[in-house]
């Protein structure tokens, strides 16, 4: 092992805000004593815009492209190479001002609440009632909520909740919108019991989401999908937009 | 060197004796002494105890003694917590274990009479079997189907992120088909092994697909049967992973200085640590099906302590909660045993999750009964009764967590609650396993009626009136019931058509049967047992449960003529068939007698019976029999020798001795037992007859000596047949046997030229020497007291066995023969005396035969010339070979027996004992300490009266110093 060089920043999380003091030490560990021509570190912000590969014109998700990186490089002598260490950290919009008020919702799933349905009657009857504890969603708190399968005529495969990143980008010749799933989670699996309460829980991913951002350019906005899935092959999804928001 | 004559010292032995011997000293009551038994003196206050003196006078004011060997045991032993709640000053002292004081630290409310998951794991394996092909299938081919309607809108690279974590192995599809059982298990123990190679290879992601794989395998319910034991393999895996990161994160948190104590706070847990376990939380919410997420945030659910003190109770109502999403009942009880076990282990002051797992249980207990159930049912053939009992290891554990230590009124609540729901069996029978049987015990008869009125078609009644009568074997019910408990539930267990469930039942109830009743009752069911077991040989595949049956009989059973006089227990025993589960029988019946038996008996109805069983245990050797086995048995059939006596009906006694000889001649322990026995029987005739033998007594004692003359010929042992000849010529001769005393003698002297250079003792070659160097001393000290016999010449024995000692090829390079020569030397000394040491009450030794007769003497005499010629050959060859040290210490060894008994008043003896003093010290490598305390010895004795020549000796001898 020759000389290395590792970056170590204080936080742990490697979270911070804007406005902060990004701290820490680089550590040159070597088995005697290094020679070099300087030592420099720089921050970098990076945007990646990708063509998407599904409709011309478009770019690919924002909000997984935007990338900090902190980059440690020292310069050596021309017998030997440049050391580089990079060290990726986050930054957290600050937290918004303002109180944070939950907004419960109640929903109740029938078949004859679903839209977008060819042939009402061959549908299996059923009943499903539920709530969400909030669709204003603090990003660091799981999104809860419960949900009751009252009657079914079919047997029930799996409920799940798929939560959607929607992007919108506008320009003049109007606007592109793009919606990503970027977690599924099963909550219920087989044909559960009914009239039983089933918990609705999701905890948000640290890497895939934000706060629902407004701008005259760009959206990024979440729903989350409450999907059912009936025997033999019926799907039934009951959307609800959500407000992510930091405190 | 020429021939040396002996002239023996004329010993007066009484004298000697009254010398040498110590002064007694009466010992007063309370002084030292070191046999002396071990007091315990109970006082309040301490005791003057004796200085030095190691009889302990405890000052402590327990009332028990305290057992050094009780400190060993950490009070899990239930002997010892028994005894630690009846005393509280025992019980303090249990506290200060380290142990203990943990677990309080712990604010554990989980003992040691919480049955742990571990017992169950192996029974539960065991149980729940398959002979049907399995599947592992470690990619989700299908699954992916099922969502991908859903996935449209996913862009490739999430979806790809999304399931490396789904992924084993990247590109990998494992799905293993048409395993059997042994194979599935293999696998599973793979899959344990290569978590833990990619957690030490630090491969943490890896290690997690693998846990998550393998909780995937818990949704499957294909090969239902299976599944109980598909949980306890899997869970296993989970527990090792719960394991692996609970350390892992416990690691981080050690610093250079200060490691974390066992019970830390959140606080002292530094951020890295921190970080990486919400990590681990962040990775877990993530996974996409419910049950392995369930599975596996469970497994870790230990970890929340790094995070923050409330962690783990808020999280564990939630994953209560989760596990209502379980569609599949089995897989949701399952789901919830495991949460309980976690929970338990990991907060088990948390009762309110369990109780939740419990009530939540019960809600979705109607699922069993539905559709979806029942199409699965169908599909895979498999029928109700045996279908509900696969829920039973789960709810049992749950039912137990939620039990344990809990409130009589919750325990009711409980009960009311399962007994409101439709077709309870299921319930029934696992709040019996699980509730304290205590609990059960006194409601027994509430329990009889609820499993009467359950549905047939159900859970199997069977299994009911098993856990009832689990129950009664640990608790009793009231007194007044118990009766009316048996019969009903008799009634029921006789009707009961498959062997298999009737014999399984049977079993459990003779515990409670035999606790309570008497042998009327317990003929009764035994005969019940036969009844139902006979028909097509039944009990051929029931032997571990009948094999029970007669345990739990002779456990309660200690005495054998009761036990005998159980009818049925005789016809019983013979539904062991199969030769090796009849021995084990026989082998435990004895055991308990041998335990138990206090008296000497001769019940004809017990030796009837036993001289059967071990006839039974006796017939099972044959050549491949371990020596373990028949050590074993050998044992076992002593005991029972041992126990039989007839009293006073001494000619009855060797009848039954001729008879065991015929019946165990196999066993060569037991025939060496027999002889020993019939000895003792002749001498205790011996001692009724005070020593003189009426015409009868004479003729049955020789009968007895013949027993054992024709006995011994049939041993292999060697050495066992010398000795006993000659233990049993020393019979003979106190019996007056004469020439049975010397028939004894002669075969033991034609056997010595038999003994083999090597003999085998556990298994390993030794050399005989010293062994035949031991017998051939104890001989000649009898052959001291054998009169010569009228017909053949003096000292007719002596001279024989001298022959044969020097024909007998011995180890080159070894003095044993010089060695038994100089003993033989003792021997002859001690014949020429004028009256022997010792003597047998009524047999006229050699000393009054001849009367110091002068021929007699000088034939003596002579054999002692030729004896020392002998030693003294040897002597000189020893210096040829160079082998100087043993001459040595020979030649001191030769000089002792001169000193101790030549008469050294002759010149030449004492030119001959000062030549071997010299011979010891010529060559430097003597023991000169040795030399210098027998010098002392000289000058000593040379005080004593007709000793005075002695003085002179000890000038002629030099002490050599060293240089």
């Amino acid at each position: 092992m020759g000389t290395t060089l590792d970056i170590k920043i204080k936080r742990a999380n490697k979270v911070y805000h804007a406005g902060e003091m990004l701290s820490g030490v680089v550590v040159i560990s070597g088995k005697d004593s290094v020679q070099h021509q300087g030592l420099s570190l720089m921050v970098e912000g990076t945007v990646n815009l990708q063509l998407s590969a599904k409709s011309v014109g478009v770019f690919e998700a924002f909000y997984n492209s935007v990338k900090y990186t902190l980059r440690c490089d020292m310069r050596r002598s021309l017998l030997a190479k440049d050391l580089t260490k990079t060290c990726e950290f986050i930054v957290h919009s600050t937290p918004q001002k303002g109180k944070w008020t939950p907004s419960p919702v109640d929903f109740t799933i029938t078949p004859d609440t679903l839209q977008n349905v060819k042939e009402r009657a061959l549908l299996p009857k059923f009943l499903i009632r539920g709530h969400l504890n909030s669709t204003n969603c603090v990003i660091t708190q799981p999104l809860t909520g419960e949900l009751v399968v009252e009657s079914s005529e079919a047997a029930i495969k799996s409920i799940e909740l798929q939560l959607v990143r929607v992007e919108t980008c506008g320009c003049a010749e109007g606007y592109a919108r793009d919606a990503t799933e970027i977690q599924n989670i099963q909550i219920a699996d087989g044909d559960v019991c009914r009239g039983l309460s089933i918990p609705i829980y999701m905890v948000f991913p640290r890497l895939f989401t934000c706060p629902t951002l407004e701008t005259t350019n760009f959206k990024v906005e979440f729903e989350v999908n409450i999907v059912v899935l009936l025997h033999p092959a019926h799907l039934i999804t009951e959307n609800f937009p959500l407000k992510l928001c930091r405190v | 060197m020429a021939a040396f004559p002996w002239h023996s010292r004329s010993r007066n032995y009484k004298a000697e004796f009254a010398s040498c011997r110590l002064e007694a000293v009466p010992l007063e009551f309370g002084d030292y002494h070191p046999l002396k038994p071990i007091t315990v003196t109970e006082s309040k206050t301490k005791k003057v105890s004796r200085k030095g003196s190691t009889s302990s006078t405890s000052s402590s004011s327990s009332s028990s003694v305290v057992d050094p060997l009780s400190s060993v045991l950490d009070g899990t032993d239930p002997l010892s917590m028994f005894a630690a709640s009846a005393d509280p000053a025992t019980l303090a002292a249990a506290m200060d274990n380290s142990r203990k004081k943990r677990d309080r630290d712990d604010n554990s409310i989980v003992g040691s009479d919480f049955e742990p998951w571990a017992s169950k794991r192996g029974e539960i394996l065991a149980r729940y079997t398959t002979t049907e092909k399995l599947s592992i299938n470690l990619f989700m081919g299908s699954e992916k189907g099922k969502a991908g309607n859903a996935t449209s809108a996913m862009s490739e690279k999430v979806r790809t992120r999304l399931e490396e974590l789904d992924d084993f192995e990247e590109g990998s599809q494992k799905e293993l088909l048409n395993l059997t059982q042994q194979d599935y298990v293999n696998r599973i123990e793979e899959l344990n092994q290569s978590l833990k190679d990619a957690w030490a290879s630090d491969q943490k992601v890896k290690a997690l697909k693998i846990v998550i794989q393998c909780s995937k395998l818990l949704s499957d319910t294909s090969v239902i049967q299976f599944y109980p034991s598909k949980f306890v393999l899997i869970t296993d895996i989970l527990d090792t992973f719960g394991k692996l990161v609970y350390e892992r994160i416990f690691s981080m948190c050690v610093d250079h200085c200060s490691v974390l104590p066992d019970h830390f706070s959140p606080e002292n847990v530094n951020d890295t640590a921190k970080e990486t376990c919400l990590n681990w939380f962040f990775k877990i919410a993530s996974i996409r099906e419910l049950i392995p997420r369930f599975y596996v945030e469970a497994s870790i659910l230990k970890c929340n302590k790094f995070l923050s003190k409330t962690g783990i109770s808020e999280c564990l109502p939630r994953l209560t909660c989760m596990v209502r999403g379980i569609g599949d009942p089995l897989v949701s009880v399952y789901a919830r045993a495991y949460l309980c076990r976690v929970g338990v282990e990991v907060a088990p002051h948390l009762k309110e999750s369990l109780n939740k797992n419990f009530f939540d249980f019960l809600l979705t207990f109607k699922q069993i009964h539905g559709d979806t159930v029942q199409n699965q049912l169908v599909l895979q053939g498999v029928e109700l009764p045996s279908y509900l009992p696969l829920y039973s290891p789960a709810m049992d554990w749950v039912f137990q967590c939620v039990s344990y230590h809990a409130p009589e009124a919750l325990l009711t609540e409980m009960m009311e609650r399962c007994k409101k729901l439709g077709n309870n069996a299921l319930l029934l029978n696992s709040v019996m396993s699980a509730f304290r049987a205590e609990f059960i015990a006194t409601r027994s008869m509430d329990f009889i009626g609820m499993i009467k009125e359950c549905d047939e078609s159900g859970f199997p009644k069977h299994l009911l009136f098993r856990s009832l009568g689990l129950n009664l074997a640990l608790a009793d019910p009231p007194e007044s019931d118990r009766l009316q408990i048996l019969s009903e539930a008799w009634k029921v267990i006789t009707k009961l058509k498959n062997p298999q469930d009737y014999i399984n039942c049977a079993e459990v109830w003779v515990e409670y049967t035999c606790k309570h009743f008497t042998k009327r009752e317990v003929n009764t069911v035994l005969a019940d047992v036969i009844k139902h077991m006979t028909p097509d040989r039944a009990f051929e595949d029931s032997y571990p449960q009948l094999q029970s049956i007669i345990k739990k009989v002779i456990a309660h059973f200690h005495d054998f003529s009761v036990l005998f006089s159980v009818e049925k227990f005789l016809p019983f025993l013979d539904m062991f068939q199969k030769e090796s589960v009849r021995v084990e029988v026989c082998k435990c019946i004895m055991e308990v007698f041998i335990k138990h038996q206090q008296e000497p008996t001769k019940d004809p109805v017990i030796l009837n019976a036993l001289l059967h069983v071990c006839k039974t245990m006796h017939d099972s050797v044959n050549a491949l029999t371990l020596e373990d086995e028949k050590r074993m048995l050998a044992y076992l059939i002593n005991g029972f020798i041992k126990m039989v006596s007839f009293g006073r009906d001494f000619e009855q006694q060797l009848s039954f001795y001729v008879e065991a000889r015929s019946m165990f001649c196999n066993l060569e322990p037991v025939l060496v037992q027999l002889i020993h026995s019939v000895n003792r029987l002749a001498m205790e005739t011996r001692k009724v007859m005070k020593g003189n033998h009426s015409r009868k007594t004479a003729a049955f004692v020789r009968a007895c000596v013949a027993y054992c003359f024709i006995t011994i010929p049939s041993l292999v042992g060697i050495f066992t047949r010398l000795n006993l000849y000659l233990h049993s010529g020393q019979v003979a001769l106190a019996n007056q046997c004469l020439s049975q005393a010397d028939a004894f003698f002669k075969a033991a002297i034609s056997l010595v030229p038999e003994v083999p250079k090597m003999i085998n003792i556990d298994g390993k070659m030794r050399p005989s020497e010293s062994f035949l160097l031991e017998f051939l001393c104890n001989f000649f000290s009898t052959l001291l007291i054998v009169p010569d016999h009228p017909e053949h010449g003096v000292l007719f024995l002596v001279r024989e066995l001298l022959n044969v000692i020097q024909d007998y090829t011995w180890e080159e390079n070894s003095d044993e023969k010089i060695r038994i020569y100089t003993c033989v030397l003792h021997l002859l000394s001690a014949m020429s005396q004028e009256t022997y040491l010792y003597h047998v009450d009524k047999v006229d030794s050699n000393d009054s035969l001849y009367g110091g007769d002068s021929k007699f003497l000088a034939e003596n005499n002579k054999l002692c010339e030729t004896v020392m010629a002998q030693i003294l050959e040897h002597l000189k060859t020893l210096a040829k070979d160079e082998a100087l040290k043993r001459q040595s210490s020979l030649g001191l060894s030769f000089f002792n027996s001169i000193l101790a008994h030549g008469d050294l008043r002759n010149n030449r003896l004492n030119q001959l004992s000062v030549n071997l003093w010299h011979l010891a010290q010529r060559h430097g490598c003597v023991d000169t300490r040795a030399m210098v305390k027998t010098l002392e010895y000289i000058k000593k004795q040379s005080k004593q009266p007709d000793m005075g020549h002695l003085t002179e000796l000890a000038l002629r001898l030099p002490l050599q110093t060293r240089t």
